[in-house]
């Protein structure tokens, strides 16, 4: 499985651009990772810790907690639509050229 | 009951439809290319049915239905700690893992380190996770089925175990994609019908459902109690074993080089997400349905350990023929995740212990789909012999094990291959085996165990030294991993690890080198 990948164009540019991407592209995945994880132990740390906040009963069968789960839910679709249009669109133009 | 027979149709109905695709399937299956990833054809969006299909097991619609039914909120714990997994495997997972792998997790951790050591731990990693949850989910199906078509439980647990080794045997990845594709429509399909007849009793507002279920059963269902899950810390510990347990767990992972290329599989995980975001939505109104129009007593008398709310609100808002329909919906349900399960195991047996431990990288192509036909035998047979072996018992904390155990074993080692030029061999072994272990350990001397199943007194071992108060061991065997991966990394250093890694990250991005990109099914290594 080790086969050593020689790259199409000029090795050396290619080399530092490709590194530039990959660098790139881990620096949004990983502000992205940060912000889910953010959004759900910031829900669980009130499921935890604060459960008489998180049952405030906003209007008759509404309370915060049936807003906020549904949201995290929602959040975790948002951010995976975040992360795929901007790879399909910065990220992938970043690897044809490398190609 | 003229229910029964209506639901012994579906299940006839939806029998023959996955062996007629098995049939279609097994003629396709020539390779191991084939058997393990469907020779890379399948489309995202089949990808992301398929990969709702996977995941979503018996538990998300009758098990969480069933908790929201008699506690209200805290159902939703769990729908949510099964979702916010995938946005982990979205952004620092899949792109890699197709790109370096090939039909394993193994293959990425072991890329750059040495093959048979990384191997054999991930084997023992990967093999943990798929027993624990294969047996959960064979002993709930086993008395699911008894419950729903009144099927005796062994006999439920041969024609489940004997479904998904057909499946799998001849069909291989392609046959249990289409089986998780159609189980997959006729979840969604089921879940949303469900949760709009229930809406049609409230004026199609949620809220007026959530209104009725506090005016009759108190305000305390609509706000999180403490009854599901106990404990501070044991909540977030819960979080953590199901956020980056779903990330690692074998047989989602395993979808990923189902697709032609890392784009497909990013796109993959997003429909996923948002049908199991759907699902689970769906799910809570089915829940807060069935409390306000079944009620609670009445589920619990049903049996079952309150699984059978969905069923009895079909029957309640659709009939005979909707409950018919969910019953054979809910085995529809159990029969493709057992599937999925058992080719994960058997990629892990086939691939990573027999091709690349045993013989070293050179087995022949007709070998390895020998070996890989010996091992779904072995591990369908082995699925019903334990299903069997364990009916009655508590092994619902199985399913939680093994998401504990993909957390602390499979996830560090598995991120810190990817992203850590430094990770060497041994750390990546003794991250993973840390994690298997102290899973394992902790679990063991929990109240899990030590309580619900050995029925000791709390009071009586709740001053011992050994006692871990937690339910759920992330929180201290992730961490624990994630040292243990850290300081043996720095204690051996590898060059040949460390000069592989530009190499790995080259690959990471633009895959493995092709003649032709458009030509996917070439990609073939020469291993």
């Amino acid at each position: 499985m080790n086969v050593v990948i020689p790259g199409n164009a000029d090795p050396a540019s290619s080399g530092v651009s490709a590194r530039k991407l990959a660098r790139k592209r881990l620096t949004v995945a990983l502000i992205l990772s940060a912000a889910m994880i953010a959004i759900y132990f910031g829900f669980m740390g009130l499921f935890a810790f604060d459960k008489p906040l998180l049952g405030t009963i906003l209007v008759p069968g509404l309370s915060l907690c049936i807003v906020l789960g549904p949201l995290v839910i929602i959040s975790s679709f948002a951010l995976c639509l975040t992360y795929v249009l901007w790879a399909n669109r910065v990220f992938d133009a970043g690897i044809r050229n490398l190609r | 009951m003229g229910s029964s027979t209506l639901s012994i149709g579906f299940f006839f109905a939806f029998m023959a439809l996955t062996l007629a695709i098995t049939y279609w399937a097994a003629r396709r299956t020539r390779t191991t290319e084939h058997f393990f990833a469907a020779g890379g054809q399948v489309t995202a969006w089949q990808n992301g049915w398929a990969l709702a299909g996977d995941f979503l097991s018996a538990a998300a619609l009758l098990g969480i239905a069933g908790i929201v039914t008699s506690n209200g909120f805290d159902g939703m714990i769990y729908s949510i700690g099964w979702l916010v997994g995938w946005p982990i495997i979205l952004f620092l997972i899949v792109e890699p893992l197709r790109n370096v792998g090939r039909f394993t997790f193994a293959d990425v951790v072991a890329y750059r380190l040495r093959q048979r050591p990384v191997r054999v731990a991930g084997a023992v990693g990967t093999l943990a996770v798929i027993l624990f949850y294969l047996i959960a989910q064979m002993v709930a199906t086993g008395s699911l089925i008894k419950l729903l078509f009144g099927l005796p439980y062994t006999w439920s647990v041969v024609v489940v175990g004997s479904m998904m080794l057909v499946y799998v045997l001849f069909g291989g990845m392609l046959a249990t994609t289409w089986v998780q594709v159609v189980k997959a429509a006729l979840l969604m399909g089921g879940g949303i019908l469900l949760a709009i007849l229930v809406l049609t009793h409230f004026d199609m507002n949620p809220l007026k459902l959530f209104a009725a279920a506090s005016e009759k059963y108190g305000t305390r269902v609509l706000q999180p109690g403490s009854k599901v899950v106990s404990g501070q810390w044991d909540a977030i510990s819960l979080g953590l074993g199901l956020m980056f347990g779903t990330a690692a767990m074998p047989h989602v992972l395993m979808r990923a080089y189902t697709v032609k290329d890392a784009k497909a599989a990013r796109l993959s995980i997003l429909y996923a997400t948002g049908l199991i975001g759907v699902f689970h939505l769906m799910v809570f109104i089915i829940g807060f349905g069935a409390m306000v129009l079944v009620g609670p007593e009445t589920v619990a008398k049903a049996g079952g350990g309150g699984n059978m709310a969905a069923p009895l609100l079909a029957l309640a808002v659709g009939g005979n023929a909707f409950f018919g329909f969910i019953c054979a919906v809910a085995f529809a349900t159990m029969l493709a995740v057992v599937a999925g399960l058992t080719l994960s195991g058997v990629a892990t047996l086939c691939h990573d212990v027999w091709t690349n431990v045993i013989r070293n990288g050179t087995a022949s192509e007709t070998e390895q789909l020998k070996v890989a036909r010996v091992a779904t035998v072995m591990i369908s047979i082995l699925a019903i012999i334990l299903g069997i072996a364990f009916e009655g018992q508590n092994v619902a904390f199985m399913a939680g094990l093994a998401f504990s155990i993909a957390c602390a074993a499979n996830f560090p080692s598995l991120v810190l291959a990817i992203t850590w030029r430094r990770f060497t061999t041994p750390a990546a072994v003794a991250s993973i085996l840390v994690g298997t272990m102290s899973s394992l350990v902790l679990i063991y001397l929990s109240p899990t165990i030590q309580v619900d199943i050995l029925g000791k007194p709390l009071a009586a071992i709740e001053h011992e030294w050994w006692f871990v108060s937690l339910r759920n061991p992330a929180i201290i065997s992730m961490p624990l991993s994630f040292v243990v991966a850290i300081l043996m990394s720095l204690l051996t250093p590898e060059k040949n690890a460390d000069l592989a890694f530009d190499e790995m990250q080259r690959r990471i991005l633009l895959g493995p080198l092709q003649p032709n990109i458009n030509e996917p099914a070439r990609a073939k290594s020469a291993a």
